[in-house]
């Protein structure tokens, strides 16, 4: 048995401490915004709602997202390649709103290494947080327009009739924009990883 | 040192779907999760500079004009890893009720008044070693509809990075001998008995300061450990 610290749920009142907004006495640390001057790549937008197993909206979860570069780098010691994003940060939150809406402006990030070097397609990983959640479920969101997914050695471990839970669609909008829905169960429940 | 994080540590969590605590019955995944190899993506993870805390964000109760009303109180401890080496420079935030028990969410109407001088949310970063510190009121225990006559045992939220987003950890801080324990279906989700202790503080009298604060110990372990431990022979 492990001696990590368990899990407990963030609960229906995390909003005023990790995404006040304007809504509270209290500053956010993190926005929905990763955008920086300075970042170079595609800018795009990700929307979506999060639903239960009824399908009924989820309007109290967080939602963190963690991404490379337009180049596929991360701002983390651990990936030594050069960071020619400097202020690029990768790292992203944002709450749910009262129809279970969350967005996300960034860049589209570049390829990375997979496992044995072999590239994976581009990628952002998106942690899930809510009431109800005994700790946060992990799933990736995918590009729909990306010719590299079919080769990409994380989609290719989910089934084949699941895969399609993980690809974001194009939508309309100003900036190239994407639609990811998380379902957190029920027919079509996003695939979620054990990590 | 790249760490690794076996998957066998995650045991120590409670299970998704725990039906004692009712709202995870249509929140919890029901088919498996799948498996897949720590890739870069989630061996890294957010990097924040010291923009991130401010000075004071450690200490709520001097985020207002008044002292807020309750019982003063220090927590703190160290953040380490699996090995025990202490997680350098990473950042915490906590939320919690006042001391009567009322968050100063929206949602909250529980009949209890709220605090003008307390917001309680804070934020630090752990120092070269490991260690944080916060200065804050006692949170007193609050009603929730999870079933008849349910009370929350008094309780800290902790939000805590680490290394990667893996190791990435939202938990909950609770306070010694506390009578609720035994009801509370959220502190029991976590099924594992010495696992559910490791969310209770300790009482720590040491680091009392006479005249002024009571002050609890709370050390939180995450993921991660060396790949290749006593590998000199």
């Amino acid at each position: 048995m492990s001696n990590i610290t368990p899990s407990q749920t963030v609960g229906p009142y995390f909003k005023y401490g990790l995404t006040p907004g304007r809504d509270y006495q209290w500053n956010d640390a993190f926005s929905n915004d990763l955008v920086t001057p300075d970042v170079s790549g595609e800018r795009i937008r990700i929307i979506g709602q999060v639903f239960d197993g009824d399908g009924k909206v989820v309007t109290d979860s967080m939602l963190e997202i963690w991404q490379a570069d337009g180049q596929g780098r991360f701002a983390d010691p651990l990936d030594t390649r050069a960071l020619p994003n400097a202020a690029f940060k990768g790292f992203g939150r944002c709450g749910t709103d009262a129809n279970g809406v969350f967005s996300f402006h960034t860049v589209k990030p570049g390829s990375v290494p997979g496992p044995g070097a072999k590239p994976q397609a581009p990628h952002i990983l998106l942690a899930v947080f809510a009431r109800g959640m005994t700790q946060q479920a992990i799933t990736r969101i995918y590009f729909e327009d990306e010719s590299a997914n079919v080769a990409d050695p994380i989609l290719t471990l989910v089934p084949g009739d699941r895969r399609t839970t993980l690809i974001a669609r194009r939508d309309h909008g100003g900036v190239t924009a994407y639609r990811f829905d998380v379902h957190l169960q029920g027919d079509d429940e996003t695939v979620f990883f054990d990590l | 040192m790249p760490l690794i994080y076996p998957r066998e540590s995650n045991a120590a969590h409670a299970p998704r779907l725990s039906p004692a605590y009712k709202s995870t019955v249509k929140r919890s995944p029901a088919k498996p999760l799948v498996i897949i190899p720590h890739t870069l993506s989630e061996l890294t993870g957010p990097v924040y500079g010291h923009e991130t805390v401010r000075e004071n964000d450690n200490d709520l109760t001097i985020q207002h004009n008044g002292e807020p009303l309750g019982e003063r109180i220090i927590v703190h401890g160290h953040v380490r890893d699996e090995d025990g080496r202490g997680v350098p420079n990473t950042l915490l935030e906590v939320w919690q009720a006042n001391a009567c028990g009322r968050y100063i969410h929206v949602v909250d109407q529980h009949p209890a008044p709220l605090d003008p001088n307390f917001t309680g949310a804070g934020r630090a970063q752990t120092d070269s070693k490991g260690y944080y510190r916060f200065v804050t009121i006692k949170p007193g225990a609050y009603p929730w509809g999870n079933h008849h006559n349910a009370w929350r045992p008094a309780h800290i939220h902790f939000s805590v990075f680490g290394y990667s987003f893996i190791s990435r950890i939202v938990t909950q801080m609770y306070f010694p001998g506390d009578p609720l324990f035994a009801y509370d279906p959220i502190f029991n989700s976590v099924t594992d008995e010495k696992a559910r202790m490791r969310m209770v503080s300790s009482f720590d009298l040491e680091n009392t300061q006479p005249d002024w604060a009571l002050c609890y110990r709370f050390d939180i372990v995450l993921r991660g450990r060396n790949a290749t431990p006593l590998d000199n022979d």
